[in-house]
């Protein structure tokens, strides 16, 4: 009997491990993850893909590395972002509604955020309550910030979690990418396309 | 920084709060002359604060933030306080430093920052409370001085801890009974304007922030200077209207009140034979920039006319 860890959606429980100190590794280039087991890179695309199109609310989170057009390699990102949340909703049923909603920083905010407008990484489980998000996507957030933040939805929500990540991914989210270049963010947008209509939608 | 990295991805501006994309919009920074004026008709670098309602600190806040010259280029350095509640607030680079540490942080930031960026304007400004500046952090305060490191501290004076309770402070006024200090402070408020001045600080003024002008004149003159020549020091009474048993509407008058010519925060200024020069020399520019502004301004009239 396989005894490994996955990373599932949560609720967990109020702090979950992290996923690290329960022997999820990090994938290797050209790899990523599903709930903590390392696969292709192509396979995690379709999984992902999948989640949007099943997702009663599918939503991006950008945070400030693709919101900040502050180089070159960022404006690209958030043009290819912004291309996948309109593929997304191009290829949802009206039941679904696809939202993208932004981290613009990190500072914790008092005395509330709007949780209609801006996710915050110290309570995203506010925003995600709120919309009713089931899957969600973090772009350009971050390492610390996201960890901390994909920890808490799984420890608090039953959201599902990718991580679209320009360093080496996240253990913490049930799929995760590395390496993200605006590329690979339209390359999943094409997955998104290819898949439309072959998932089934949310019962509601 | 360069203000042209302060922008939003064009596909990413219609989904920002609107106070980011106010802050891109209508910010003063990189704007030439931004001083307390701009409140009001421009985006303000502070969002919404969590201090008391009508609390001095908030106002003291605004006006600072409104006249520091070169925002986009400042790091500030925080402390435990009641600051510590508006940091979290401010569209300024901050470092929160442990309580009393900040001017040893800061003394290390403003070196790594001038070799890191060589022949590049870099200001640090400490923004403690009594307690960080005097008490728990006068090693570190003094030793900046001592040391001659370039970079401006600014004590809010509140005379007491206030978001603890109302303890005693060593900048406490003697005989002040306070929630947490009942017996009465028995020794007199500590002279830390003139320590500063024998510690090699070359600007010093001990004021209240009653009145906005001032606010910005001492605001820019510390942090020039600061810039140029060496250590810098503003104390500057932000009462705690909880605290000394006032209304949130008091708080003003209560500055106006300690500002007197006999009372503990009449005017008072320190400026070194060198910040002298620099001040005036600085002055002249800023009259000729002037000058040249309003000349600016009655052509363009004229033309608009023709």
């Amino acid at each position: 009997m396989s005894t490994m860890y996955e990373v599932l959606p949560g609720p967990e429980h109020f702090l979950p491990p992290a996923a690290a100190s329960m022997g999820i590794r990090l994938p290797d280039p050209g790899q990523a993850h599903i709930h903590g087991k390392i696969v292709n890179e192509d396979e995690a695309m379709e999984v992902a893909a999948r989640q949007f199109l099943s997702a009663k609310v599918p939503t991006i989170f950008p945070g400030p590395l693709v919101l900040w057009a502050w180089n070159e390699k960022a404006a690209k990102k958030a043009t290819a972002i912004r291309h996948l949340y309109e593929t997304i909703k191009e290829c949802v049923t009206p039941s679904q509604q696809a939202m993208l909603i932004p981290m613009p920083d990190y500072r914790p905010k008092y005395p509330k955020i709007n949780p209609e407008i801006e996710i915050n990484p110290n309570h995203p489980n506010l925003t995600i309550w709120h919309n009713k998000i089931d899957a969600c996507m973090f772009v350009g957030v971050h390492c610390h910030q996201a960890n901390l933040s994909l920890k808490i939805i799984r420890g608090g929500t039953y959201c599902y979690t990718i991580a679209m990540c320009a360093q080496a991914g996240h253990e913490d989210a049930m799929v995760s990418f590395r390496d993200a270049t605006a590329d690979k963010i339209m390359k999943l947008a094409d997955w998104v396309k290819k898949l439309k209509g072959s998932v089934e939608p949310p019962k509601d | 920084m360069s203000k042209e990295r302060i922008k939003i991805a064009p596909e990413m501006f219609e989904i920002m709060p609107s106070e980011y994309q106010d802050l891109v919009d209508r910010a003063t920074y990189g704007k030439e002359g931004r001083g307390w004026k701009d409140i009001g008709t421009s985006k303000e670098l502070i969002e919404e604060h969590s201090l008391c309602a009508g609390c001095p600190e908030s106002m003291a806040f605004r006006y600072i933030l409104a006249s520091l010259p070169a925002p986009e280029d400042t790091v500030m350095v925080g402390s435990t306080g009641c600051t510590s509640l508006v940091f979290p607030h401010v569209g300024v680079h901050n470092i929160h430093s442990l309580f009393g540490n900040q001017n040893a942080i800061a003394s290390g930031l403003k070196r790594a920052l001038s070799v890191r960026f060589p022949g590049q304007v870099k200001d640090v400004v400490v923004l403690a409370g009594d307690g960080a500046t005097v008490d728990i952090g006068l090693d570190m305060t003094l030793q900046a001085w001592f040391r001659q490191e370039k970079f401006t501290t600014i004590c809010f004076d509140n005379e007491l801890y206030a978001n603890t309770g109302g303890q005693e402070s060593g900048l406490m006024q003697k005989g002040f009974v306070a929630k947490m200090a009942p017996v009465g402070k028995t020794f007199e408020k500590v002279k830390l304007p003139e320590i500063a001045r024998e510690s090699g600080c070359h600007y010093v003024v001990n004021c209240t922030v009653s009145k906005p002008n001032l606010v910005e004149k001492v605001i820019k003159n510390a942090i020039h200077v600061a810039r140029e020549i060496g250590p810098t020091y503003l104390q500057l009474y932000t009462p705690c209207i909880l605290e000394i048993g006032k209304n949130s509407m008091e708080g003003l008058q209560e500055m106006r009140d300690s500002e007197k010519p006999t009372e503990r925060f009449a005017y008072r200024e320190y400026v070194s034979d060198e910040a002298k020069e620099l001040l005036t020399e600085l002055a002249a520019k800023e009259k000729e920039r002037k000058a040249a502004a309003k000349k600016q301004l009655a052509d363009k009239q004229l033309a608009g006319k023709a």
